[in-house]
């Protein structure tokens, strides 16, 4: 709305003078509980492991020598590469990226389906979509693992309708985890997809079907191109909450398939644990999400200089 | 003219309708179970609604109960305190022109939303043994506070962006307070924005088991960590029960919410 006054600048004189107490307590609370833990547990990560659980003060590289070098059972053999941890985090890559892509398979149908629909109906496609979202995390996993269990409903069905004639083994696989982390993350895909739909010009569609061009060959070579930036957005928001995801990989995936999180969650049990260690994973995990951060934003800046 | 309907993509009417069936078998299924009366989990006994009354009397209730109280307390305290925290931060970032540090504020107000959850949990445990807070209600408090703020700022940010700055400047000119214009002129047109951000907020930290479960302590439980703690030996009825309710209470306020915000966009 341009009404008369809208060229007054929104008042900075009106809140600028108490612009510190007005930010105070947002600094103070995520500063001091959030910035500061997190350079604390960079800190912890270099410590010395005291046995109860905890640090002693004593700078030490022994954390991440144990993630990244195996020196034999008594330490003195020269050392060689560790598997066993770096084994976990391609596990969980290969996990998040499965589920990214399964989100973006049904996702983008979806997305563009909804984005398509008359303006006024849009509204209650999103909200049936987002709906699942809202309900806690744990209840939504938990009904999945009821329902995809070996004597589950869904197996009961199967058999039921005759489709297969033994329970399928979905639960404790790394499919089950891959369904569980669609099913926490899905919104994440649709919604910038559908956001970047919305603003696309069907003319350039309409341009392309005069020129013969099938809908496949359009969406391939001019829709997908145009829409990328929120494809790629989609993919990030799934990829970076399923890597470091707990409930889905240990709620469905079974003993065999436990991902960083429940790598970073058996540090801290009490008596068993080792603190330097579970910091210096969670380091690494921090390290590989700003990293791609760090690329889209790059990628994303030189989309728009081009 | 185009010859077809460009729109149109044969089989993505299907995927949608794939997607929702995905999306709500699971919880539609343990709804319709929640209400079956037999003990075994398998076996459909008719419907009843023992489960629910098992919930509120049954062995596990007091455990429960002490677990919902201190859900619903600390979501209240937590959502509450973030609310008053975002508006002021809006306020600031959006009324106030430009300013020294605003961007490092606004990756500040981001950061609980770019850190992994679950290193958000480590570090908070590691802060909180380290100035010696022993772990229980005020440590899964100070955090709750801390990572709902973003979620409340989001909507109050938006909304504050959309309204005209020419209302408090009337305000001003006929010589109202800054605590006037606010109240009376800005706050109300901020509310669903406001009330959004509440919301949000709320079911953020009703939601959290990660963070909660690295901070509670022994003998602590908020609503999550005592489902999970029951459900590590299996799926029992009685979590069937509770999970709907739950989900009844989400379902209640995300409609709330959507109910609010689109009233607030056509009244602006």
């Amino acid at each position: 709305m341009a009404g008369p006054g809208s060229n007054h600048a929104p008042g900075p004189g009106s809140w600028r003078g108490i612009l510190v107490p007005l930010l105070l307590p947002t600094w103070a609370m995520i500063g001091i509980f959030l910035l500061l833990p997190v350079l604390l547990m960079a800190v912890y990560s270099f410590l010395t492991k005291e046995f109860r659980g905890g640090v002693e003060w004593e700078f030490s590289l022994a954390a991440y020598d144990q993630f990244f070098l195996n020196r034999g059972l008594f330490g003195d053999e020269p050392p060689t590469l560790e598997w066993t941890y770096i084994t976990v985090f391609a596990r969980s890559i290969a996990q998040a990226a499965g589920a990214t892509a399964l989100c973006l398979l049904i996702g983008f149908p979806t997305a563009w389906f909804i984005a398509t629909r008359p303006a006024s109906s849009r509204g209650i496609w999103l909200f049936l979509i987002t709906v699942p979202y809202w309900v806690n995390l744990l209840i939504r996993t938990v009904s999945l693992r009821f329902l995809i269990r070996e004597n589950g409903p869904l197996n009961d069905a199967l058999m039921g309708v005759g489709l297969i004639s033994e329970p399928l083994q979905i639960i404790n696989t790394n499919m089950a985890v891959q369904l569980g982390l669609f099913y926490s993350y899905l919104p994440f895909m649709v919604l910038p997809i559908y956001a970047a739909v919305e603003r696309y010009s069907f003319a350039y569609s309409e341009a392309a079907a005069d020129l013969y061009a099938n809908r496949w060959v359009t969406l391939r070579e001019i829709v997908l191109p145009i829409v990328r930036p929120g494809i790629v957005a989609g993919c990030i928001l799934v990829f970076i909450p399923s890597l470091g995801a707990f409930l889905a990989p240990n709620l469905l995936g079974g003993a065999k398939n436990f991902m960083i999180g429940s790598l970073i969650e058996e540090q801290f049990k009490k008596s068993l644990g080792n603190w330097p260690f579970g910091a210096a994973v969670s380091m690494i995990l921090m390290t590989l999400v700003l990293i791609v951060l760090f690329v889209q934003a790059r990628a994303a800046t030189r989309q728009e200089v081009r | 003219m185009a010859l077809r309907n460009v729109r149109h993509y044969p089989g993505f009417l299907a995927m949608t309708v794939a997607c929702l069936v995905i999306l709500y078998a699971p919880l539609l299924v343990v709804m319709a179970y929640s209400f079956n009366d037999s003990t075994s989990i398998t076996n459909w006994g008719g419907v009843s609604l023992r489960w629910y009354t098992d919930v509120f009397t049954g062995p596990e209730a007091p455990r429960f109960k002490a677990a919902a109280w201190n859900s619903l307390t600390i979501a209240v305290i937590a959502a509450t305190s973030a609310t008053a925290i975002a508006t002021a931060a809006a306020l600031a970032m959006l009324r106030a022109g430009g300013f020294k540090g605003r961007s490092l504020t606004y990756a500040l107000i981001n950061l609980p939303l770019m850190v992994p959850e679950i290193v958000i949990a480590v570090a908070s445990l590691i802060f909180f043994s380290m100035v010696g807070l022993t772990p229980g209600y005020l440590t899964i408090l100070i955090a709750h506070i801390t990572f709902c703020i973003p979620f409340a700022y989001l909507p109050i940010a938006a909304r504050l962006q959309g309204i005209d700055g020419s209302f408090e400047q009337a305000a001003r000119d006929l010589y109202a307070s800054r605590a006037q214009s606010f109240f009376l002129i800005l706050l109300p047109l901020m509310m669903p924005g406001v009330v959004s951000g509440y919301l949000l907020a709320f079911i953020i930290s009703l939601d959290d088991f990660i963070i909660t479960n690295f901070v509670k302590g022994a003998g602590m439980e908020t609503l999550p960590t005592a489902i999970y703690g029951s459900v590590k030996q299996g799926i029992k009825p009685n979590i069937m029960a509770i999970s709907t309710l739950m989900l009844g209470v989400s379902i209640l306020f995300v409609t709330l919410s959507y109910l609010i915000n689109r009233k607030g966009q056509k009244s602006l």
